[in-house]
């Protein structure tokens, strides 16, 4: 009936082979047999974005997708953030401004702002406030969030330049 | 919140997909972008036996240009769609609508044509479909038929596209640069549904005479309407305060919205003629060139 069926995938440029049920959600697969912890299951319906991953490069909510879709698919997590132990500039800000406080949106926030940042380098605050909307934090700590991604785009702009 | 077993299925083609449909019936249900239907299979409001996916068919994807119109494949991403220069050039209003679906991340993965089949009566694509009088192509085992917007939107999550068949395509016109348009939503926070959303295309001479209105409306109705009273009354008729104030009151005579934990029936009707005048005041202001 629901027998399970060969994946292959790449997450944080690392390949993978599994045998998942069809029924399992990305994330679930994410957390349970890649042991990658960081992304967090939160509402499991699409409305919270704690559980946002890269999927070829766009976000995507983790809980809205099946594993088996994940066949042949490049996918980043918040641990593949960081490089070589350095945090991340928008993982850095984060931490400088307190940009979290339980932390358990945090991953959705650094995947969505990833994605936000690479799009509009040098966003205005209305239009980050805009593309963070889709993050809830229960913690309502958004003022910090907001300018965590501001300080980030501004870091990652001295970067380049 | 774990969907409940299913088998999963993955055609390669519109035919074997169709060729699915009739060996499994009603026990299979076709997913696309998923961000409506996981989320109800999540709560088990849906247990599909199974699962077609069709995100794998490479021809369901795409904007296609026609003379007098726009083609796009039922699977176009949302935010393709959105990102298109043909879209933006030739009708403005479709990216709009999709501008106010969700936020980004859903658009990334959500689907034109998954949008418009599930019918949501507070949804964007199908509001914009009907002030568009877009068409739906559908292909089923008896071959193909397009179907005209107000024939398709039946009632809540219910389309015209039946348990065979699938819907492939979607066919909107291209708008004259003259004329106005606009794409006007009430919610309570940016990305969440709509509790009125209204289209409206203005078409006028030089002398501020009103040639052709027509207003969509919706979150405020089982399917998305077209508020007609308000269209026959503006047609003829100078667009000054007064004859929008009166079609926005008109507006409210075609619709028959219900309550709910967003918002009271009688909340939603007011808010609609508040959001037609909006409309239309920034569909006149776009045919004056201000925006």
């Amino acid at each position: 009936m629901s027998e399970k069926q060969k994946i292959t995938l790449t997450v944080n440029g690392v390949k993978y082979i599994k045998y998942v049920p069809p029924r399992k959600l990305l994330v679930d697969l994410l957390r349970d047999d890649l042991e990658l912890l960081g992304t967090h299951a939160g509402c499991e319906h699409g409305v919270c974005g704690s559980c946002t991953i890269l999927y070829n490069g766009k976000t995507a909510r983790s809980c809205l997708m099946f594993a088996v879709q994940a066949n042949g698919a490049e996918i980043m997590t918040v641990e593949g953030l960081a490089t070589n132990g350095n945090l991340h500039p928008i993982q850095q800000s984060f931490h400088d401004l307190h940009g979290l406080q339980c932390g358990y949106c945090t991953p959705g926030m650094l995947m969505t702002a990833y994605e936000f940042l690479k799009e509009n380098p040098s966003p205005t605050e209305e239009e980050t406030r805009e593309a963070m909307a889709g993050v809830l934090c229960r913690c309502t700590g958004y003022k910090q969030v907001i300018d965590s991604v501001m300080d980030a785009a501004g870091k990652m702009q001295n970067n380049r330049g | 919140m774990k969907p409940a077993a299913f088998k999963y299925l993955s055609p390669n083609s519109v035919e074997e997909t169709i060729g699915l449909l009739e060996q499994y019936k009603d026990e299979a249900k076709i997913i696309a972008g998923g961000q409506s239907l996981i989320p109800l299979m999540n709560f088990r409001l849906a247990r599909p036996e199974i699962l077609i996916d069709i995100n794998g068919i490479q021809s369901l994807s795409g904007i296609k240009e026609e003379e007098d119109k726009l083609i796009i494949g039922a699977l176009t991403r949302e935010n393709e769609a959105k990102d298109s220069l043909l879209i933006k050039e030739n009708c403005p209003i479709f990216g709009e609508a999709i501008s106010k679906i969700g936020h980004s991340t859903i658009r990334n993965r959500g689907t034109i044509g998954g949008s418009i089949v599930h019918c949501d009566p507070s949804a964007e694509l199908p509001v914009v479909s009907r002030v568009l009088d877009a068409r739906m192509r559908i292909v089923g085992p008896e071959g193909e038929k397009l179907i005209d917007a107000k024939d398709f939107f039946i009632t809540y999550l219910t389309s015209a596209v039946e348990p065979l068949e699938i819907l492939v395509e979607i066919e909107i016109p291209k708008l004259n640069k003259e004329w106005g348009w606009s794409f006007v939503e009430l919610s309570r926070r940016s990305g969440d549904f709509a509790i009125v959303a209204v289209a409206v295309i203005l078409i006028i001479d030089e002398k501020n005479v009103c040639k052709e209105a027509r207003i969509s409306l919706g979150g405020v109705d089982a399917t998305p309407s077209r508020a007609e009273k308000a269209e026959s009354y503006l047609a003829g008729k100078v667009l000054d305060e007064a004859n929008l104030k009166a079609a926005g009151k008109l507006a409210t005579e075609d619709i028959d919205p219900e309550s709910d934990y967003h918002a009271s029936a009688e909340y939603r009707e007011s808010m609609a003629e508040v959001m037609v005048i909006k409309g239309l005041e920034k569909a006149l202001a776009r045919t004056k060139g201000d925006m």
